[in-house]
């Protein structure tokens, strides 16, 4: 009854094609916004902002790489977990070797090396389709895991093989390191994923997004009509893995805050994110959101939720439940929505525009 | 339609050579395609491939936008004669085609699938992309204008907004023509525009691939199993058999061709 586009006429051709031609659409972003940027800081705990909105946010971010790849130029990888790894030891290094340069901006170069990297990883994936290109991709995985356990420049020699946060500033507040509060690391998170969300949403929405799907759905279609297969689909692995570089610096730093870096990038990390992609809904971007909100903050919301409303879990049996659980759920969503959970709340707007009158 | 969407102005004037074809063949391993063809196609003609099942009549079009590389032959575009064709040049150069079987992008919309056809028009760099404001909008609203025209010119402005993957096969092959049209071809390949379509379908087609002809001037080739819409449409007519060429003419000549009627109805031996 609310929710519908009756009266509002489009009189030029780019509020037409504008990312949000709804004025309804656009009063939901601005309120998920705001509550992202002031509700949640103000009313949710410490814990509810470093164990749950801060890597939500992460694997969002990862998410919509993988999707810029699979979902929208149709290549299957499974190497997103060693691109965001290339991401993180990239910020490192970047950081040790110039500590005088903000860590933002460290944090956003280090996606142009895991781009570099995805590039050469992507090179096969002009001949090869499908899922022997996931294979190719697992190659990635394996060699860039090994790189980061057997080449100790990387970690700066450490004898722990660990990456170590030192404190960084922006403005005076510590945003990275362990002095840094989850407001502070809340804050510089939800910026980076917005500004890249935003730009993601304009790459596909654009010249380059239609090559993208056009290479995805007839190939041949695409090269014929001059779009260059080798180059679209390696600009799709760059862009991609740019977006995994920038989440995987994220991860190392506004989340884990350091540690033993080679196992956070392994390759259930990959598969971990493919599912996201695929549950959320492949070639959309809010599906990565959704993809990303249902793996990652489901098992903690299980884990501390079941118990606040009397469910006693405790130990070992909790974690197996919850695995259940979410298991159960995945095949759940993908019987009723085999499109994801995207097409799911594309369908719930469908019906809400003829609600209450569906004729 | 504005001047915008009508072909760039060419050197070449109507009647002129646009594509010629010399003594090309085509194996695939033991399999020989196409042995030997020459013909050509002027400029502003409809020309009509056809013969019977298997002839090599796709194959045909398939070299002729640099799908396929032939083992010998030449081939002449705008002046330009080349060993063969390759599909970015091909399609830089002005060639654009459908497909036998809708090879549209079935998860994009209709307004999409006719703006992908705009992609080699559009060079705003990738910086700007990554903004969609300044150029890349302008261009995009520059782009959409003549998309516009197109689907005005096609009739089908209550698809815009459709998932192809959605509508019904007559109006995917238009959404299809349309996407060829954008990118204002010289030459547009059509691979059987009207296989599967009824009769009023394809009425309408023909109806198209003629305004087509007339108000922009585009040169097209056409490969159609129906013969009275082939009779009726084209200019010229070259007929393909086992993968030669068997006759070459205007409709009438190619009609009354003996080794034609043959190669139709069969010989006793």
């Amino acid at each position: 009854m609310f929710y519908r586009e009756a009266g509002q006429f489009k009189t030029t051709y780019p509020s037409d094609m504008a990312v949000f031609p709804i004025a309804q659409d656009r009063i939901g972003l601005g309120l998920i916004l705001a509550a992202a940027f002031i509700l949640i800081p103000l009313f949710a705990s410490d814990f509810i902002l470093s164990s749950v909105m801060i890597p939500f946010l992460v694997f969002s971010l990862a998410a919509i790489g993988l999707n810029i790849l699979t979902g929208y130029t149709g290549l299957i990888s499974l190497g997103t977990g060693a691109f965001m790894g290339v991401g993180a030891y990239a910020c490192y290094k970047l950081m040790t070797i110039f500590p005088g340069v903000n860590i933002i901006i460290w944090i956003i170069s280090a996606g142009f090396f895991s781009a570099l990297v995805g590039i050469i990883f992507g090179i096969p994936s002009l001949r090869i389709k499908g899922f022997y290109l996931a294979v190719a991709t697992l190659a990635a995985q394996f060699f860039l895991q090994w790189c980061f356990v057997r080449i100790p420049w990387l970690y700066n020699y450490n004898a722990s093989g660990a990456i170590e946060v030192g404190t960084r500033t922006l403005f005076g507040i510590p945003i990275v390191g362990p002095n840094a509060t989850p407001e502070a690391r809340y804050y510089v998170m939800l910026c980076i994923v917005v500004a890249l969300t935003w730009i993601a949403s304009n790459i596909v929405h654009g010249k380059i997004g239609r090559s993208w799907m056009a290479v995805r759905d007839m190939d041949i279609a695409a090269e014929l009509m001059g779009i260059k297969l080798l180059d679209t689909k390696l600009l799709a692995f760059a862009v991609s893995s740019f977006y995994a570089g920038v989440a995987g610096a994220c991860m190392m730093f506004l989340w884990y805050g350091g540690g033993e870096a080679s196992d956070a990038f392994n390759i259930n990390q990959s598969f971990l994110i493919l599912f996201m992609v695929i549950i959320g809904g492949l070639g959309s971007l809010i599906g990565s959101f959704f993809g990303a909100a249902f793996i990652s903050i489901l098992p903690t919301v299980l884990k501390f939720g079941l118990p606040a409303i009397g469910i006693p879990l405790s130990g070992a049996t909790a974690e197996h439940l919850i695995h259940i659980l979410v298991g159960a759920l995945i095949i759940f969503f993908l019987i009723v929505e085999p499109h994801g959970l995207a097409r799911l709340w594309q369908i719930g707007k469908q019906k809400l525009r003829m609600w209450p009158f569906p004729y | 339609m504005d001047a915008s969407v009508q072909t760039k102005t060419h050197n070449l004037a109507k009647g002129d050579t646009l594509l010629a074809v010399d003594n090309v063949s085509l194996s695939f391993g033991g399999v020989k395609a196409i042995t030997d063809v020459s013909f050509d196609i002027k400029k502003g003609e409809i020309r009509a491939i056809i013969g019977p099942n298997g002839a090599g009549k796709t194959s045909m079009l398939n070299v002729i936008n640099g799908f396929y590389h032939p083992q010998q032959g030449r081939i002449t575009f705008k002046g330009e004669t080349r060993q063969k064709m390759r599909p970015y040049v091909a399609a830089s150069q002005g060639i654009a085609r459908t497909f036998q079987n809708v090879a549209l992008f079935k998860g994009m919309t209709t307004l999409d699938n006719i703006m992908a056809g705009r992609t080699l028009k559009m060079n705003t760099g990738f910086f700007w992309q990554l903004w969609r404001h300044g150029p890349a909008m302008r261009e995009e609203v520059e782009h959409r204008h003549i998309v516009e025209e197109i689907i005005d010119f096609l009739e089908i402005q209550a698809i815009r907004k459709t998932p192809v993957g959605k509508l019904p096969y007559g109006l995917q092959k238009r959404v299809e023509l349309g996407r060829a049209l954008a990118m204002e071809p010289e030459l547009l390949l059509l691979d059987e525009p009207m296989a599967g379509m009824n009769l009023e379908e394809k009425e309408d087609m023909s109806r198209f691939i003629i305004d087509v002809n007339t108000q922009y001037g585009t040169t097209i080739a056409l490969i159609e199993h129906d013969i009275s819409v082939v009779m009726d449409l084209s200019d010229r007519v070259v007929v393909l058999e086992y993968g030669r060429k068997i006759a070459d003419g205007t409709p009438n000549q190619v009609k009354n061709d003996q080794t034609v009627i043959d190669a139709y109805l069969g010989v006793p031996h």
